[in-house]
C-alpha cells in the first residue's frame, strides 16, 4: 500500500538533456532509509494533523461517491445529508446496465487499452532500437521527427485527423479510435534513452553468435529494460484507459464507446437527477485504474518520474 | 541490408507519426484560412480573416481572461500546494506511505469521472459541499449557475486531481536533496526552516521548473473535467482556449475558425516549450 518512490541521487544532473537518464529501477534501491534520508524532523502533533486533513480532502470524495452509489434516491434527496446508504443492494448499478451495455462498454475499453498501449510499446520499442543498435543515413533527422512530435499537442492535430478518419469510413469503428494515437513519441523517446545506457558488449557477443536483429532485440534488449518497458507501459495503459476526447469525437453508436465516453451519455441520457445512478457508473469507470494503481503503483510512479527526469 | 532493418523497425512508428502529427499540423494551417465547416464539401479561401476575426470578436477578451485565471490558479496553486504536501509527507510521520497513496489516487483516474464525483459534491442543495460549509458557517454559493463560482468549481477540481502528482515529483527531488548538506546546515546552527529556505528550496528548482513547464502545458490543454462538469458555461464563464477549440469545431461546426484559434495556442504552446529547452540547454538550475 506504501508509496516508496525510486531514488533519483542524481537528480539534478539528469535534468539535463545530455546526460543519459538514470531509469529509476523499483525493487532495492528504491526502499527508503527513514533514519537517514528523510526530513529532518520527526512528526509533530500539527504535522499528523495536517497530514489527516490532507488525506480526507483527498479520500473522502471517493467513498462519498461509492457510498452513492448504493443510495436510493430519497437517501440522497435528504437534508441533514446521509453518510451511509440504508442497504447495499446494487440497484443504480443494474439501472446503468440497463440504460448502457456497460459489459460492452467494458470490454471495449479493456481491448482498447491493451491492444492500444501494446501497439504503441511495440511501435516504440522497435523504433528505439534502429534508433540505438542500426546505422542509417537519415538517422538524426528520423530521431528530430520522434522528439519534435513531442512539442504538438493534440488539439491541433484533432480536425485534419477527424476529417481523415471520417473520409476513410472509420467513424463508430475500433481503429478510427485506436490507429491516429497508435505513434509512440515519447515511449520511443524513453526506450532510447534507456537502451543507450545498455552494455554494448553484451549484443556484440550475440552478434558474433549469430543472433539477428530480431532476436537480439527480444532476446537481450528487451530482458534488460523490463523496468523501463513496465514503468512506461503502465503510464500508457492508464492514458488509454481514461482517454476520452478523441474516442468521443469518433464514436456516437453505444457499441463501440469506451467507459468514459458512456459515462457522459449517461449524464445526458439521464439528466443531473439521478446521482446514484451517476456516482455507480463512475464507480466503474475509476474502480479498475485504482485496483491496478494500488496493486502496481511503484511501477507507475517509476515511469512517471522517468518522465520528469528526462523532460 | 542494414539500412533495411532500419527502414523495417522504424519505419512504421515514423510512418504513424508522419501521418498522424505531421501532416494535421500542415492542414490545420491550411484550414485556419478557410471557412469551412465540418463535413462540408466546400470551403471558401479567407486568408488571415478568421484570425482577424478572432481578434476583434468581442468573446476574445473573456476567453483568454478565463484561460489565464485557470492556467495561474492551478499551475500557481497546484505547485504551492504539492510542495507543502511533499514537504509534509517527506517528514517522519506513521502512515506517511499511505498518505502518499491516497493523495496521489486522484491523478490515475479518469478526467470525466472526477468531473463527475465533484458535480456531485458541488450540489448546492443536497452536495457535501454545502454541508462542509455549513459547517463553518457559510452558504453554498450557486455553483452550477454563477460565473465565477463555476470557474473556481473547476479550478478546485483541477486542483484535487492534479496535486498528487506534483507532490509526487517534488517527493522524488527532495529525496535527491544529499542529507549530508541538512547535516552540515545542521552542525552550523541553522534552524530547520532556515535549512529549508536556504538549501532545500534552491535545491529544488530545477525540478519546480520542470514542473511548473509540464503544468502549464497540460493546464493549456485541459478539457475533461470542463466538458462534464460545465461545458463552457454559464455563460461562456469556463470556457478556455481548448474549450473553444471543441465548441467550435465539433458544436458550431466552424472548423476553419477553429482551426485558427487552434494554431493560436499551438504559439503558445510552443513558446513555452522553448523557452524551456533554452534554460534546459543553458543548464541554468539553481
Amino acid at each position: 500500500m506504501s508509496l516508496d518512490l525510486p531514488t533519483r541521487a542524481d537528480h539534478q544532473k539528469t535534468a539535463s538533456a545530455n546526460t543519459p537518464p538514470r531509469t529509476p529501477r523499483g525493487r532495492g534501491e528504491g526502499r527508503e532509509r527513514p533514519a537517514r534520508r528523510s526530513g529532518a524532523l520527526p512528526g509533530t502533533v500539527a504535522s499528523y494533523v495536517t497530514m489527516v486533513v490532507a488525506v480526507a480532502v483527498m479520500s473522502v470524495p471517493l467513498v462519498w461517491m461509492l457510498f452513492a452509489s448504493f443510495k436510493q434516491p430519497d437517501e440522497i434527496y435528504s437534508i441533514p445529508l446521509q453518510w451511509l446508504p440504508g442497504s447495499f443492494a446494487p440497484d443504480n448499478y443494474a439501472q446503468v446496465a440497463d440504460t448502457l451495455p456497460i459489459g460492452r462498454l467494458f470490454l471495449n475499453s479493456l481491448g482498447l487499452t491493451i491492444v492500444g498501449s501494446g501497439l504503441k510499446m511495440l511501435l516504440g520499442l522497435c523504433c528505439a532500437y534502429a534508433l540505438v543498435f542500426l546505422e542509417f543515413p537519415g538517422k538524426k533527422i528520423v530521431f528530430g521527427v520522434v522528439i519534435f512530435a513531442l512539442l504538438i499537442p493534440q488539439q491541433i492535430t484533432i480536425i485534419p485527423n477527424y476529417t481523415l478518419v471520417a473520409s476513410l469510413g472509420w467513424l463508430n469503428t475500433y481503429q478510427g479510435i485506436l490507429v491516429p494515437g497508435l505513434a509512440s513519441a515519447f515511449g520511443t523517446f524513453l526506450f532510447r534513452q534507456h537502451f543507450l545506457t545498455l552494455p554494448v558488449s553484451i549484443l556484440e557477443a550475440a552478434a558474433l553468435d549469430g543472433a539477428g536483429h530480431w532476436r537480439r532485440l527480444w532476446g537481450f534488449v528487451l530482458p534488460m529494460s523490463l523496468p523501463t518497458i513496465a514503468a512506461v507501459g503502465l503510464v500508457s495503459m492508464v492514458a488509454e484507459w481514461n482517454e476520452y476526447l478523441w474516442p468521443f469525437l469518433v464514436v456516437d453508436n453505444a457499441e463501440l464507446m469506451t467507459l468514459p465516453v458512456g459515462l457522459t451519455l449517461l449524464q445526458n441520457v439521464d439528466g443531473l437527477n439521478n446521482w446514484g445512478v451517476l456516482m455507480a457508473a463512475t464507480v466503474l469507470v475509476t474502480a479498475p485504474i485504482l485496483a491496478v494503481f494500488l496493486v502496481l503503483q511503484r511501477r507507475l510512479v517509476a515511469g512517471l518520474t522517468a518522465g520528469a527526469v528526462t523532460g | 541490408m542494414s539500412y533495411l532493418t532500419f527502414i523495417a523497425l522504424a519505419g512504421p512508428n515514423v510512418a504513424l507519426l508522419v501521418v498522424f502529427v505531421y501532416k494535421p499540423l500542415v492542414q490545420s494551417f491550411q484550414y485556419s484560412t478557410l471557412q469551412w465547416n465540418i463535413g462540408s464539401p466546400t470551403a471558401r479561401s479567407v486568408g488571415l480573416g478568421n484570425y482577424v476575426d478572432w481578434f476583434q470578436d468581442p468573446r476574445t477578451p473573456e476567453i483568454l481572461t478565463t484561460t489565464a485565471i485557470f492556467t495561474i490558479t492551478t499551475v500557481g496553486g497546484s505547485l504551492v500546494l504539492g510542495l507543502l504536501l511533499a514537504l509534509l509527507l517527506n517528514q517522519r510521520l506513521a502512515g506517511r506511505g499511505i498518505a502518499r497513496t491516497v493523495a496521489f489516487a486522484p491523478y490515475v483516474l479518469s478526467g470525466i469521472a472526477v468531473g463527475m464525483l465533484w458535480l456531485f459534491i458541488f450540489d448546492p442543495r443536497y452536495g457535501l459541499m454545502s454541508t462542509v460549509l455549513a459547517w463553518i458557517g457559510l452558504n453554498s454559493p450557486d455553483w452550477y449557475n454563477d460565473g465565477p463560482w463555476a470557474l473556481a468549481m473547476v479550478i478546485i477540481v483541477y486542483l484535487w486531481k492534479n496535486i498528487g502528482y506534483v507532490a509526487l515529483i517534488y517527493l522524488a527531488g527532495l529525496q535527491a536533496v544529499p542529507q549530508d548538506l541538512r547535516d552540515a546546515a545542521a552542525l552550523d546552527g541553522a534552524s530547520s526552516r532556515r535549512t529549508l529556505v536556504s538549501i532545500v528550496l534552491p535545491l529544488l528548482g530545477p525540478t519546480t521548473f520542470f514542473l511548473s513547464v509540464t503544468t502549464l502545458l497540460s493546464s493549456l490543454q485541459s478539457f475533461d473535467i470542463i466538458h462534464a462538469m460545465t461545458k463552457g458555461g454559464p455563460l461562456g464563464s469556463t470556457t478556455t482556449l481548448m474549450y473553444q477549440i471543441y465548441q467550435e469545431s465539433f458544436v458550431s461546426g466552424r472548423a476553419g475558425y477553429a482551426s485558427a484559434v487552434a494554431t493560436i495556442l499551438f504559439g503558445i504552446l510552443l513558446v513555452i516549450t522553448l523557452v524551456q529547452l533554452k534554460f534546459v540547454e543553458r543548464k541554468v538550475h539553481y
